[in-house]
């Protein structure tokens, strides 16, 4: 328990005085916050009660996932689904940042890059809001498409999958447009040039130079997007309404509305067991530590 | 391709085509619900029916109330404006206190804890929210059976709703304010030390000077992302509801343009804080939101 500052100290107990006062809130927080709600979470979704305040360990709540085809097809479904938004988010971003880093340059560059920031300093109710006015039966695109006649009748756009995705990818761009940019800035022009003089096509330095060298980029954007879109609530929610099924509102009914905080908990842990499962996938696939990742996000 | 290289014309159009798209994607629906904040009708959706400022100052007789005489809105507003208050005040603190620990010392186990510190970020919002919510009912069941306590505080309600965001927006605090840590030259302290300052002058005349670019960076990014939480805030709030949980009630009831209105207020204020950030100081990482919807 060294202080690492070579520094004359008043007194010898200083530094462990300090240190003791420093540790405090980061131990205070972590625990109470994080590790001990956690516990709790666990000890709740793996007991039963079998009369009032009478409370037996069990597996039931994670038998009742799997028996009930409804839960495990939601789980699935909402697992298929961020995995989509993450890969069309992938797609969106990767040409702006592109644009970004190579394509515009000095000023352009930089105000493109604010630019694109700038819708997500705004809450994501407000443009969850902005959403369903552009997209329902009475709204702003539906209208315009009767205006144009492409249909007779202005179409129903919310409450579909691609609604869904629509919405994700949109609340997710940042995440992902922000560590491609960060990758692509150090990858070095002169390395796109030399392929391209040595005839190289486009797709080839996309795949032999761009893609391995913003590899870290990449990564940290899905992991980040995916643990987004995984855990939203609001989107998947507003856009899809009943349709949407997404398994953070089943852990939503049954925490608040059935009350049945032992099935919710269990959600729950099923919910962080495949985030976790995906985010450390992610990582060994692409030989990452999860500390770079997340400084790099 | 590059810049450097050429382009053909196809590809040059192309390009510009799809930033144009791009941005459209972006800002439409921004740009309606600023539009609509103004249209005179009683639902925000086409067509124009002309300009009114009904939906910010009409009167409740008039059978539209705006956003100024919306006693509810303006009530989960200043709901909001407490709770975010509070969570930037503990977090830009334990952020600080932790990027000192976690900088300036050498302990057993601070590898660990650094990737403790880190957890946060990757547990969804609803899951913090009902772990919190069902330890602190846990705690309130002990403290009634055992002490005949009850304490308001562990239900439901806005102390939980501080608690629950402050416990991954102070990992926030913590990364942005010990990256700038980070690049401090420790000789500046060594010179004040040799010159005969104290340890107290020291921290109060440089350090924290240095640090205060990050300071007030992550208090800003502290506040905003308290202001905009939904998901844990969801899970934890009691009867008082802050501005986004009062926003999606409504907006699950059926869209009223008031709604458009405190929205443009929200775009407004976060755009002017934005712009302020932007303006003072050298550029810290302050410059972009993190990750705003755990």
């Amino acid at each position: 328990m060294a202080n690492t500052l070579a520094l004359p100290l008043p007194r010898a107990w200083t530094p462990r005085l300090i240190l003791t006062l420093l540790l405090a809130p980061a131990l205070l927080w972590l625990v109470a916050l994080i590790v001990l709600p956690h516990m709790q979470l666990a000890l709740l979704s793996f007991r039963e009660r079998v009369a009032p305040h009478e409370y037996e360990p069990s597996l039931g709540q994670y038998q009742t996932f799997f028996a009930e085809p409804l839960y495990w097809q939601v789980f699935v479904r909402t697992a298929v689904l961020s995995v989509t938004a993450t890969a069309l988010t992938l797609l969106v971003a990767f040409p702006i940042a592109w644009v970004i880093t190579k394509v515009a340059r000095g000023r352009a560059s930089s105000l493109l890059f604010a630019i694109c920031l700038i819708p997500f300093w705004v809450s994501e109710t407000v443009r969850a809001l902005g959403w369903l006015i552009l997209l329902r039966e009475s709204g702003v695109l539906p209208a315009l498409l009767v205006k144009l006649g492409l249909t007779a009748m202005p179409p129903e756009l919310l409450y579909h999958d691609a609604t869904i995705l629509t919405g994700l990818v949109y609340t997710s761009l940042l995440f992902m447009v922000v560590p491609l940019v960060s990758s692509l800035e150090s990858l070095d022009n002169s390395l796109v040039e030399a392929a391209y003089d040595l005839g190289a096509s486009g797709l080839a330095i996309l795949r032999h130079i761009v893609i391995p060298h913003a590899a870290p980029g990449i990564t940290a954007g899905c992991i980040v997007v995916f643990m987004l879109c995984l855990g939203n609530y609001l989107t998947p929610n507003l856009l899809g309404g009943k349709n949407s099924q997404w398994f953070t509102e089943l852990i939503y009914t049954q925490f608040i509305v059935r009350f049945n905080w032992e099935q919710g908990a269990a959600f729950g842990f099923l919910l962080l067991g495949l985030s976790t499962a995906i985010v450390a996938l992610g990582l060994r696939m692409s030989g990452q530590r999860f500390v770079d990742v997340m400084r790099r996000s | 391709m590059i810049a450097s290289l050429p382009r053909p014309a196809w590809l040059r159009a192309a390009t510009a085509l799809y930033v144009a798209a791009f941005l459209v994607f972006l800002f439409a629906p921004l740009l309606i619900v600023a539009v609509f904040a103004f249209n005179n009708a009683s639902y925000p959706a086409p067509p124009w029916r002309g300009f009114t400022l009904d939906w910010f100052l009409g009167s409740p007789t008039s059978g539209r109330a705006g956003l100024f005489h919306d006693t509810q809105l303006l009530g989960s507003l200043w709901t909001s404006l407490i709770v975010a208050i509070w969570v930037t005040l503990l977090s830009v603190t334990v952020g600080t206190a932790n990027s000192f620990l976690m900088e300036r010392y050498r302990f057993r186990g601070k590898q660990l804890l650094s990737i403790l510190m880190l957890i946060p970020l990757v547990i969804p919002g609803v899951i913090l929210g009902i772990s919190i919510l069902s330890l602190s009912s846990r705690v309130a069941e002990l403290l009634d059976d055992l002490l005949g306590l009850d304490l308001d505080f562990l239900r439901p309600g806005l102390p939980l709703v501080v608690v629950g965001q402050f416990s991954y927006i102070a990992t926030i605090a913590t990364l942005m304010i010990s990256a700038r840590l980070k690049r401090f030259d420790l000789t500046l302290e060594e010179a004040a030390l040799n010159l005969g300052a104290s340890h107290a002058a020291v921290l109060r005349t440089i350090t924290l000077p240095y640090l205060r670019p990050a300071l007030i960076g992550s208090a800003a990014i502290s506040f905003l992302m308290s202001f905009e939480n939904f998901n844990t805030t969801l899970m934890l709030v009691g009867s008082d509801a802050p501005l986004t949980v009062m926003m999606y009630g409504r907006m699950r009831e059926g869209a009223s343009p008031v709604l458009n209105a405190v929205s443009l207020f929200l775009m407004l204020a976060s755009a002017l804080l934005a712009l302020s950030l932007m303006r003072g100081g050298p550029r810290t990482s302050a410059g972009r939101p993190g990750p705003a919807s755990t």
